[in-house]
């Protein structure tokens, strides 16, 4: 789909001969995500929908306890140095960004009052510019205002180096005006088409000036609102202990009306994630429970008769398996997997071509993953309801077999083929977890039949998905033929996602393996299309773009995607939440309320 | 007595330098990154990662790393934990006291258990009670406590619906609802450990008081014609009890570790779990403060056991 069709749908949406949904809906199909669908509908002038809320109390408070399980406990609370999503998770129940992801990609203003767009005058026609409009009458727990200072101040804060804030990326590369006490500008270096990115949603968390004006930089850590913090949420911090307990109590101040409507919030930790599901969905224990890892036959078994259920939020998390597009057996300048090299097997395209056909997905879902992981074409994935209908994969050893004999593979008296002497024998890697190694043995199954002989690898996830450069079994160091694990979308626009296909990201002894292109797989069509949408400012146009380069990826089979891994929550039947695969589950903690 | 203790005492410190080192070898040796998760993270720079290695000297040679680590340590600064940038010695005090009342519980209630039944299982051998009771602490012994405690929570708290398995520290409730709260939520961890530990003291209990009940004084005793009950009580559980208590002494250490497996599993914040997590979140200065608490526990624990020893016993003399 080229910009024209992309123009001419979103003319019907206009003309609403097609639904904004089923539009969002085509776009996902298309491998982009809904966020990025979102906001092409708005830079066209079809508003951002504003959802209307389901939240039904009609008074502050008098909803009791809630208690919530993080299986891995918060041990941290100042958003810009939350190492995990359970330290945001725990900051994100005190502070608040300007704005959040809703689950269809909306921007939801929180402590801004609207949502920048150009017929407001919020976003520059250059796309130099962003300006932030705050509410008003917003107060810290302690009763200070909020005010545009303390915007400024988060980005100071965090942009310095010697704070060594994990939220800095979202921060260095801009520079923030003050306007008016509530206004503020950020300015870009250059024209930036995914403008909501500072000060929104998980990294956009807000620290108020007056408790930190004093801790800059190398003395951040000695800060006592650390450990006690004070924001704008709808609770009130009561009290911490890392890694085990958050309380927090309602805010009698919080700036939306009817809002919260828990009088205490407690959110324990530790524990392992079956437990955790048992004390929401069995026992009723406990309300809500973050993170379910955990099969699914478990979690069926345990929602028979139970007092919960696990809520399935889409995101952007693919299970895929990378095929090398180097040699990872020639040592090149003291590197194997070097960009110098090419695979002896996996660059011919029959080879590659044949292995996504021998990856039955259909199985890996219905007897490994069940509803936490659901098959899927695409490298880019969203809710069941928007995948692609068009874009299938096939899972078929006949014609795998066929596209090798084509290629020249003949099958030897061992019954695997060779082709000029060279055997495909591949090495399939991946980390220590019980779906993956049965993951590993449905596909190597499959690849004897079709005369590939797989030799079946498992790396401790602590040494796989390290970044020890001494260690030769890590994933960015990719020194076998194929590996598999699952890539997170921590943004929800996906240039940051989409950089992984980029020659310059390759991961190389020179970078210390930290480049993010781990596959090696280099294309200049692909290097020129990401180019060119990173200063593409019309939606519409960056979207094309990006599908196409979605496209050049899984044409050439650089990489196999599995399973589609949404999140997965346990949820009390009576609590009413509201999740985003976009945003932290807190994302919209003011909103969730207990039926009677 | 007093040259004996300081010359012990001196022995404890090249011990603890010990162990420290080969900790501390490890933790070095051992894969793993404390800001690991940074790195799969694509919104964070790798500056950061590095900026952060590079302030909390992780980059450093580890001999380096390791004398730092000691003279801060010497000084009374345990470091503070790269997760929760909070100091170590606050976050284990924090743990501490969950950990001492389940451990301090559970080893008088395995106390109270092996006692009696170990006495009176000595006094009559072979009879049923004695067959009974050694069933059941082989049984008690020999199941791991992670075993029970999954067993407990599955019976009392799933399918009875009896008892909550989550451990609260703060439970919103006072006077006798606390207490009664409390009691609920212990009770499991309590038992699982406390049978544990009953299970094999009972053993202990049983074979010293039967090495005893056979020697000469016991027969004098009898036959001066004391009643039973004080022949039991005097001659032979006092003197039974020697060898019992340096064992209860020498088993702290194993309690502790014990308790680790069991806090994980009620989601007790003691210093078991503290580790557990430190450990998975390579969190160095945590680990090490942690395995060195355990280590002197050990040491303290040996020497406690040795002085008791010659304080139960006058014929031991201490040079």
């Amino acid at each position: 789909m080229d910009e024209k069709a992309l123009r001419g749908l979103i003319g019907k949406v206009k003309a609403g001969k097609l639904s904004r949904r089923g539009f969002i809906h085509r776009m996902v199909a298309l491998g982009l995500t809904a966020p990025l669908a979102t906001q092409m509908l708005a830079y066209s002038g079809v508003a951002m929908a504003q959802p209307k809320s389901m939240y039904k109390p009609t008074k502050r408070g008098g909803g009791g306890a809630l208690k919530v399980l993080w299986w891995q406990g918060a041990t941290l609370l100042n958003p810009h140095f939350a190492v995990g999503t359970k330290d945001q998770e725990g900051s994100r129940i005190f502070y608040e960004p300007l704005a959040g992801w809703d689950s269809d990609g909306n921007l939801i203003p929180i402590l801004a009052a609207e949502v920048p767009s150009l017929e407001n005058g919020g976003l520059a026609k250059d796309g130099m510019s962003v300006t932030w409009k705050l509410k008003q009458g917003v107060t810290w727990h302690d009763g200070k205002p909020f005010t545009a200072d303390d915007c400024l101040f988060n980005w100071e804060f965090s942009r310095d180096p010697a704070t060594a804030a994990v939220t800095i990326g979202s921060y260095k590369d801009v520079e923030v005006q003050k306007i008016d006490s509530h206004t503020v500008k950020v300015i870009f270096k250059k024209p930036t088409p995914f403008w909501a990115d500072t000060f929104v949603g998980t990294a956009g968390m807000l620290i108020p000036k007056h408790l930190y004006a004093d801790f800059m930089g190398a003395k951040s850590r000695e800060a006592p609102t650390n450990l006690k913090p004070v924001g704008t949420g709808p609770y009130k911090f009561v009290d911490f202990k890392p890694g085990d307990m958050v309380k927090g109590e309602l805010n009698p101040n919080y700036h939306e009306a009817n809002r919260p409507f828990f009088d205490t919030i407690e959110m324990k930790g530790g524990g392992d994630a079956v437990s955790a599901a048992r004390a929401v969905i069995q026992t009723g224990e406990y309300d809500y429970a973050w993170n379910m890892q955990v099969e699914d036959e478990i979690l069926k078994r345990l929602e028979q008769g139970g007092k919960g259920k696990a809520i399935i939020t889409a995101g952007g998390n693919i299970e895929h398996m990378q095929l090398n597009s180097t040699d990872p057996n020639t040592e090149v300048d003291g590197e194997r997997s070097s960009l110098k090299t090419k695979h002896p097997l996996l660059s011919d395209p029959a080879v590659r071509k044949a292995m996504g056909l021998l990856v039955d997905r259909k199985s890996v879902e219905d007897h490994i993953y069940g509803r936490t992981g659901v098959a899927t074409a695409n490298f880019l994935n969203n809710p069941e309801r928007f995948r692609s209908k068009t874009m299938k994969y096939e899972f078929n050893i006949d014609k795998a077999n066929q596209i090798l004999e084509e290629g020249g593979w003949k099958k030897g008296a061992d019954g695997i083929r060779a082709k000029d002497g060279k055997k495909l024998k591949m090495v399939y890697q991946t980390s220590v977890n019980a779906p993956r190694q049965k993951n590993q043995a449905i596909v190597k199954q499959a690849c004897q039949k079709a005369g590939i002989d797989l030799e079946l690898k498992s790396v401790t996830a602590s040494v796989f998905f390290s970044s020890d450069v001494a260690n030769p079994d890590t994933y960015t160091k990719f020194y076998c033929d194929i590996q598999m694990y699952t890539t997170t979308m921590t943004q929800p626009d996906p240039e940051r996602f989409m950089n992984q296909f980029c020659s310059w990201e390759a991961s190389t002894k020179e970078n210390k393996w930290q480049g993010r292109n781990i596959t090696r797989w280099q294309n200049a069509e692909y290097d020129k299309a990401f180019r060119d949408s990173e200063g593409e400012l019309d939606p519409v146009k960056r979207a094309a773009l990006f599908i196409k380069m979605n496209e050049l990826v899984c044409s050439d089979n650089a990489v196999i995607p599995v399973v589609y891994r949404p999140r997965v929550a346990a949820v009390s039947d009576k609590l009413r939440v509201v999740l985003s695969g976009w945003d932290n589950d807190f994302w919209n903690l003011k909103d969730w309320y207990r039926e009677a | 007595m007093g040259n004996y203790l300081l010359r012990r005492l001196l022995i404890v410190i090249p011990s603890l330098l010990g162990i420290s080192v080969v900790i501390f070898a490890i933790l070095a040796l051992a894969p793993g990154d404390p800001f690991e998760e940074l790195a799969t993270n694509p919104n964070v720079p790798a500056e950061v990662r590095a900026n952060l290695r590079a302030k909390f000297g992780l980059d450093d040679p580890v001999p380096i790393r390791y004398l730092r680590w000691l003279t801060a340590m010497l000084q009374g600064d345990w470091g503070f934990s790269f997760a929760s940038r909070i100091d170590v010695d606050d976050l284990i005090l924090q743990r501490l006291p969950s950990t001492l009342f389940i451990i301090g519980t559970a080893q008088i209630i395995g106390l109270l258990i092996a006692l009696p039944v170990g006495v009176y299982s000595a006094t009559r051998p072979y009879s049923i009670f004695d067959q009974i009771a050694n069933l059941l602490t082989f049984i008690g012994f020999s199941l791991p406590t992670f075993f029970t405690g999954l067993l407990f929570i599955l019976v009392f708290s799933i399918y009875l619906d009896w008892l909550p398995f989550v451990y609260r520290t703060d439970i919103a409730a006072t006077g006798w609802q606390w207490y009664w709260e409390h009691f609920k939520q212990s009770v499991m961890p309590i038992a699982v450990l406390g049978l544990f530990q009953g299970a094999s003291m009972t053993r202990y209990v049983r074979s010293a008081v039967l090495d005893m009940i056979r020697l000469d004084h016991v027969t004098t005793a009898r036959s001066k014609g004391l009643a039973e009950r004080v022949v039991i009580i005097k001659h032979v559980v006092r003197n039974a009890m020697i060898p019992v208590v340096t064992l209860v002494a020498l088993q702290m250490p194993t309690v502790f570790g014990g308790a680790i497996v069991t806090e994980q599993i009620f989601r007790i914040p003691g210093i078991g779990s503290l580790l557990i997590t430190a450990i998975l979140a390579n969190d160095t200065p945590v680990i090490m403060a942690v395995t060195f608490v355990f280590a002197i526990l050990v040491l303290v624990f040996n020497l406690i056991a040795d002085l008791l020893y010659g304080w139960l016993d006058p014929r031991i003399s201490y040079r």
